[in-house]
């Protein structure tokens, strides 16, 4: 049986090229029919937020890279859901299906993967 | 034990002299490394361009030294790498660029290859800067 990873991502999706890389690093899992999780947790959250203009900063949108997650097969995809209310968010304005966490069921995903990643 | 060490950070940071110490501890204590996997910033460790002043520490040469002495297997994200200027002759060659750097000892791979070694490793280890 292949280890399960799970990508917990906490970086702002335009301070860097980390929100990139980090996605790629789940696709390439994906493409190896890995089980690959993820995570958005903090700042990271930002990155799921619906709308965004990231032409604005010269950026190239982060929109194709999240929704090809689910055509690799990385189906698993979670948001710490006190981060998303600490910011004012909720799920209904995210460009992705993610299923909203609570901290006690954050600390299960946790303890149920071989391998966690954090960006 | 079989440890694979996923390597993110800077070249002259904090965390690379602590992802050095902890390879070569582990070797002193007879574990093997079934990877090194150089990503983000730290692809920049793998540039033969890098001159360091003659009394202090250079660290891509201080990890070839270690990749040569225990032949470990060395790889430097090929994404990664290209965005941040690190290339070997067959990348410089396929773009058309007017030079190539990557130091021997390290390899251009894809990301496949960070899974393939954590999927064969027993512990992973993530050098990543902050902290």
């Amino acid at each position: 049986m292949s280890k399960s990873l799970l990508l917990i991502c906490q970086s702002s999706p335009w301070s860097g090229v980390t929100s990139r890389e980090s996605l790629d690093i789940a696709l390439a899992g994906g493409a190896f029919e890995l089980p690959v999780s993820m995570l958005w947790l903090g700042d990271g959250v930002w990155q799921l937020k619906a709308g965004q203009q990231p032409e604005l900063l010269e950026q190239k949108n982060l929109q194709a890279q999240l929704a090809a997650l689910p055509l690799f097969g990385i189906e698993k995809l979670y948001v710490c859901a006190s981060s998303l209310a600490r910011r004012g968010l909720d799920s209904t304005q995210l460009a992705l299906a993610v299923e909203p966490l609570n901290q006690e069921q954050i600390g299960a995903l946790l303890r149920q993967q071989h391998q966690v990643l954090g960006f | 034990m079989q440890f694979v060490l996923l390597i993110s950070c800077a070249p002259h940071s904090a965390a690379m002299r602590r992802a050095l110490c902890f390879a070569r501890e582990l070797l002193a204590q007879e574990h093997s490394i079934g990877r090194l996997f150089f990503y983000q910033d730290a692809v920049h460790v793998a540039s033969a361009l890098q001159v360091c002043a003659q009394d202090e520490q250079h660290p891509g040469l201080q990890w070839q030294q270690l990749i040569q002495q225990h032949s470990l297997d060395a790889v430097v994200c090929v994404a990664a790498a290209l965005r941040r200027g690190v290339v070997d002759q067959a990348e410089a060659d396929r773009y058309r660029l007017p030079a190539s750097n990557l130091l021997s000892g390290f390899t251009l791979s894809g990301l496949g290859q960070l899974h393939e070694a954590m999927q064969d490793g027993d512990r992973l280890l993530h050098f990543k800067g902050e902290a």
